[in-house]
């Protein structure tokens, strides 16, 4: 545990880092240095969080009677499809990766930077520009299309597909740049001693997560593309009167769709390899195996999109090996749980919050991640696809999982972000409502889609009534959840205790500066003798924090 | 046990069994949900007793470091591995029980569109989100839509296929016990999406007979298509003693042909329709391509009434009459409503009145 | 580089240690957004190979395909080639000589030319296209395909999705090549670093490369079955 010191508004002795280096607006708006472009992200993707959050309570509200008598169906139709836009495209797909992943890459490889600054400003421009479409595609009226946008539905739909359409597709090139940046700097960028098994496991995770924005998301953009055509020219390729395929749309989407879940998860998978090694100041066991199953849940990630499309009538045998894929994706993911599992196992663990919100995600991970080997069993998934049953899975994965990780990574690095401490009673109960809220407001879900409840509806039978009271309820209570690390993160960038350059203590690199590091990052750089994951006496204390006057 | 039946009767757990697969489906779940409560309890007992048993006791405890080791990792390889083979297989042995076409089946016709069911019974009856069905038969939809994609979804009966255009699709079930299940439209489908709902009312054959003769509102389906199909002149070329340019069509749906461009196809549904709207796609050998597209001249409906009469003259010998179709009565369904019907696209009225 | 260490180039970033560094950087950022550029145009790809092998379609592909002007193409490839080479032996020509300006500019003047008469080529064949009102669209015609020809959209849609992105990937490279032109007229390259030079001529054979690939699909394949509609 830290001893905290007391909250002293002036340091012992003013030091010059990132934060401090320069005032104005134009410092930060014409930053290249990553960690203020990682704050950037940080504020762009928060705006968009609480967006999308709103458009999501008011489906929950909608919901808690069986009768539309809140909004139109239109007006119904156009939440879930910009709840869904808003949370996966412009929060889930940067969250960890644009904000951590940014902010911590260059610190854990030893480097002064990212590869290319200039393209990692240029990242939050083109993510931005994106957001504008969106936003003014939200503003003239939404889309009604389903985050999916399904042709022919999409093509057409007379709400703003063609707007929202651009803005994806724009905002698809950030996430490329931010891959491409992350694999160059982890091949070039290492610090000297910093072979490739010495690496945190959140840069294997991120690299695996580069791979997928790389080679995914152009798919996206050219299928984008086709659909504009198809909407623009009224003649396109998935046209059934032209004897063109609607189906060949959901084949060409999900290509990219699939593994998208992927670059939202694995990130997530990175950070809990941190907090589990730091709070129990253990290794991780089986480094290489947990190193490598990100890797392969990258790489099997783009063999199995038609398990999204077991009844849209594509062949039986196509069925069949899709399914059979899928399950591949299951052993990595069980692989890592398991070792996370062991690394527990003799270690000096502590129940800090961090942790709490590690052994969440594990837990709501596991039931995640078993519900999609029901989606993938064919049998059954011809029962519960397009029910309430996937999107409980998958909000146990990207909530739950995604969601989980990134506050508990914020907790995390938040004394190396900011160089303050959060208050730790405040930050256990949010993670304590998080975690309650999130499961009162999705296992309902699971029992609802097994009932056959479909999704996208706007008024559903009397009988779903109970459950979808429980889950709106839930919705509520993991709403104050969300908003109470909004709050204290911001009041203890003023109040917060000053924070030591490795409280907790970290074991890799980023904790080898001094909190906040240094616009360089580094006053030298360092050279690496160490394996990830060494926690010793000498290791924590490696770094000179007397410094620091604590 | 107690408390899973009290539990029971305030939150189902699962949709009533109406269908010969809904228990098999219903096993596998069965299965699948004790799997995740094993490995989530024991998982998390597992957590919760190494975060107890090892918690942090004092700041400066440095535990030693355990490499890993490769035993354990091949026993959580393996064991998983083994796991996930055998749900894989029995999902994909209950799927084909799903999708194995049914033998000797009712014929049931469908047409989504936004945002209604249209259901055609052999004889004629036509249904708007009700579906009338006997038990003891095993039922097969013929799927079609006007427009976007639908899915076709019943819970009690654990089916789900969905309506893509330019194809026909197809679900089957067989019914176990009367009574009204809810049906749904499960591909989201624009604006009334929750409201492209029906029930299916499964009823003793006696009674099911006597819905039928409530009324079939005019002449079966057979004969609708039969008419139709002398209207749109395709008797002119597919002649019953073989003279036309195209084949005789007695005697062979459900069999298998050989193709000019090699390889043979099994003249079923989704052979006629293409047959119908893209002539050139598949053509039985010894014939040449002069046949027209029908595209855009006959509505999905007729579509599925041409098939249905093609269908019925599979049985025939060439050169035998058709024969046979129902007498058509006058009297409406009492559950039919008559449909609100959009106009459609300008496309070339056939010369064909549009029963509808 | 034995000269790594020496006191620093002055277009060495700061972030990086050494030139050498930066120039690995440099080119692996290059090949992985090829890499992105190749997936890009894979999904068309492969919406042009799905339809190759629905039966009809590809019928309508090939009736289509056939009012293409094979020779335009012809000359197109072999225009792009040529100045794939000329690309080739700026970039040589900045990698060796010290004093090479004039070499360098001189090449690089003629890939853009080069370029250009591609990219003049292809509008006359558009402006073709335009004229027998084969633009998919409300004023499409195409009678001479019968009853194939709604189909025959599908073959046009995805001729002008791919021909329209690679002309706008080639109007993109002529750009950014005059601004390295000024860079070299400024004297800013030489063969310790010429980063720009050469990564613009990945990026060009890249291009180039694309086009090889659609000169075959759009314009060969099934040029050989020409009113043999069977």
């Amino acid at each position: 545990m830290i001893e905290a010191t007391e909250a002293k508004l002036k340091q012992v002795e003013p030091r010059t880092h990132y934060l401090n280096a320069n005032y104005g607006i134009k410092s930060w708006l014409l930053t290249i240095d990553h960690k203020r472009i990682a704050l950037l992200y940080l504020a762009s993707i928060t705006v968009f969080f609480f967006l999308g959050g709103a458009f999501a309570l008011m489906i929950r509200l909608e919901l808690l009677t069986p009768k539309g008598d809140i909004m139109t169906p239109d007006a119904y139709n156009k939440m879930f499809t910009m709840h869904g836009i808003v949370m996966i495209f412009f929060f889930l797909i940067p969250a960890i990766p644009a904000v951590l992943g940014n902010f911590l890459l260059p610190l854990m490889l030893g480097a002064k930077d990212l590869a290319f600054p200039k393209i990692n400003l240029l990242s939050w421009y083109v993510y931005n520009l994106g957001a504008i479409f969106t936003l003014y595609a939200i503003i003239a009226g939404g889309v009604d299309t389903g985050w999916t946008f399904y042709t022919p539905l999409s093509v057409n739909s007379t709400s703003q597909v063609t707007p929202m359409a651009v803005g994806i597709f724009i905002n698809g090139f950030s996430s490329i740049l931010t891959g491409l940046n992350f694999i160059v700097t982890i091949h070039t960028m290492r610090a000297p001693g910093l072979t490739w098994f010495r690496l945190p496991l959140f840069v294997w995770a991120h690299y695996a997560t580069s791979l997928i924005q790389i080679l995914g998301t152009p798919v996206l953009a050219v299928t984008i593309v086709l659909l504009g055509i198809e909407r623009i020219f009224g003649v396109g390729i998935f046209n059934a009167s032209l004897g063109g395929d609607p189906v060949l749309f959901q084949h060409l989407f999900w290509f990219y769709s699939h593994p998208a879940v992927y670059i939202m998860i694995l990130p997530a998978m990175g950070v809990i390899s941190e907090l589990i090694a730091a709070f129990s100041r253990k290794k991780i066991f089986g480094y290489s195996f947990v190193a490598f199953s990100s890797l392969a849940i990258a790489v099997y990630g783009f063999l199995v999109w038609g398990h999204h499309m077991f009844v849209s009538s594509q062949s039986v045998f196509a069925g069949m090996v899709f399914s059979f894929l899928s399950y591949f994706v299951a052993i990595p993911s069980a692989v890592k749980v398991f070792n996370w599992t062991a690394t527990l196992f003799k270690g000096s663990i502590s129940w800090d919050t961090p942790m709490l919100y590690a052994f969440g995600f594990i837990g709501l991970f596991i039931i995640g991640g078993m519900t999609g080997l029901y989606l993938a069993a064919l049998g059954l998934d011809v029962h519960v696809h397009d029910t309430y049953f996937v999107v409980a899975h998958f909000h146990y994965i990207m909530v739950g999982g995604a969601v989980m990780a990134y506050l508990g990574g914020m907790h995390y690095w938040w004394p190396k972000i900011t160089g303050r401490m959060y208050p730790e009673g405040w930050a256990k109960l949010s993670a304590l409502l998080v975690f309650i809220g999130f499961n009162l407001t999705f296992f309902p879900q699971f029992l609802l889609g097994y009932q056959g409840m479909p999704r996208r509806y706007h008024e559903y039978a009397d009988h779903f009534q109970v459950l979808n009271v429980m889950s709106t309820a839930g919705a509520s209570i993991l709403g104050v959840g969300y908003v109470l690390p909004m709050i204290y993160f911001i009041w203890s960038m003023r109040y917060g205790p000053i924070a030591k350059a490795n409280p907790w203590p970290g074991s890799g690199l980023e904790w080898q500066t001094s909190s906040p590091p240094p616009t360089e990052n580094f006053e030298e750089t360092p050279t690496v003798t160490w394996d990830a994951y060494e926690f010793t006496k000498d290791n924590s204390r490696r770094y000179d924090v007397v410094k620091q006057g604590s | 046990m107690f408390l899973f039946l009290l539990l029971e009767n305030w939150i189902p757990f699962a949709p009533e069994q109406g269908s010969s697969v809904a228990e098999t489906v219903d096993w596998l779940y069965v299965f699948l949900v004790s799997l995740t409560i094993f490995f989530g309890v024991a998982i998390s007992l597992t957590i919760f007793y190494f975060a107890m048993r090892y918690r942090r006791r004092s700041d400066d405890e440095y535990p030693d470091s355990i490499e890993g080791s490769h035993k354990l990792e091949a026993l959580w390889i393996g064991i998983p591995f083994a796991i996930v083979m055998v749900i894989f297989w029995w999902g994909a042995s209950v799927y084909f029980t799903v999708f194995r076409q049914p033998t000797d089946p009712l014929d049931i016709y469908v047409v989504g569109k936004q945002w209604m069911w249209k259901f055609q019974h052999p004889d004629g009856q036509r249904e708007i989100n009700e579906l009338h069905v006997p038990l003891g038969r095993r039922i097969k939809l013929t799927m079609g839509t006007e427009d976007v994609i639908h899915s076709l979804f019943v819970p009690a009966f654990r089916v789900k296929a969905d309506v893509v255009p330019g194809k026909l699709t197809s679900i089957w079930w067989e019914p176990i016990k009367t009574g009204k299940y809810e049906l749904y439209c499960a591909e989201y489908c624009g604006t009334k999406h929750s409201g492209m709902i029906g029930y299916v009312i499964v009823q003793e054959p006696a009674e099911y007979q006597a819905w039928l003769s409530g009324g079939a509102g005019g002449g079966s389906l057979a004969s609708n298509g039969e008419k139709l199909f002398s209207q749109l002149a395709c008797n002119s070329c597919h002649k019953t003693d073989q003279s036309g340019r195209g084949p005789a069509l007695e005697g062979r749906f459900g069999k298998s042909e050989a193709l000019q461009a090699g390889g043979t196809v099994t003249i079923d549904e989704n052979y006629v329709r293409e047959s119908i709207v893209n002539p050139r796609a598949k053509i039985v050998a010894g014939y040449d391509p002069v046949m027209p597209t029908f595209q855009g001249l006959v509505s999905e409906e007729q579509l599925l009434q041409l098939i249905a009469y093609i269908k019925s003259l599979g049985d025939k010998k060439p050169g035998e009459l058709p024969g046979g179709t129902a007498t058509p009565t006058t009297a409406q369904p009492s559950a039919a409503k008559p449909a609100p019907e959009q106009p459609k696209p300008s496309t070339p009225t056939p010369a064909v009145p549009n029963k509808k | 580089m034995a000269d790594s260490h020496v006191a620093t180039h002055s277009a060495l970033a700061h972030h990086f240690d050494n030139m050498e560094q930066q120039r690995e950087a440099g080119s692996l950022g290059m090949w992985i957004f090829l890499l992105t550029e190749i997936m890009f145009f894979g999904g068309a790809f492969t919406a042009y190979i799905v339809y190759r092998n629905t039966p009809e379609v590809s019928e309508a592909f090939v009736l289509a395909s056939n009012t293409l002007d094979v020779w335009l193409g012809l000359i197109n490839t072999a225009v792009l080639i040529c100045s794939s080479l000329t690309m080739a032996l700026a970039v040589y020509y900045a990698q060796t000589e010290t004093d090479s300006k004039r070499l360098q500019i001189t090449f690089m003047i003629l890939t853009v030319i080069l370029g250009l008469t591609f990219l003049v080529i292809k509008g006359f064949e558009y402006a073709d296209k335009f004229t027998h009102h084969h633009i998919p669209g409300k004023t499409y015609s195409f009678p001479a395909a019968g009853v194939l020809e709604s189909k025959t959209q599908i073959f046009f849609t995805i001729y002008f999705a791919l021909t329209g992105l690679h002309a706008l990937h080639m109007i993109i490279g002529i750009v950014i090549l005059l601004v390295i032109i000024r860079m070299a007229a400024k004297k800013r390259f030489s063969p310790e670093w010429h980063a720009p030079v050469e990564l613009f001529g990945l990026y060009w054979h890249f291009v180039d490369i694309v086009w090889i690939f659609l000169f075959p699909l759009l314009y060969l394949l099934g040029f050989h079955l020409h009113g043999g509609a069977h």
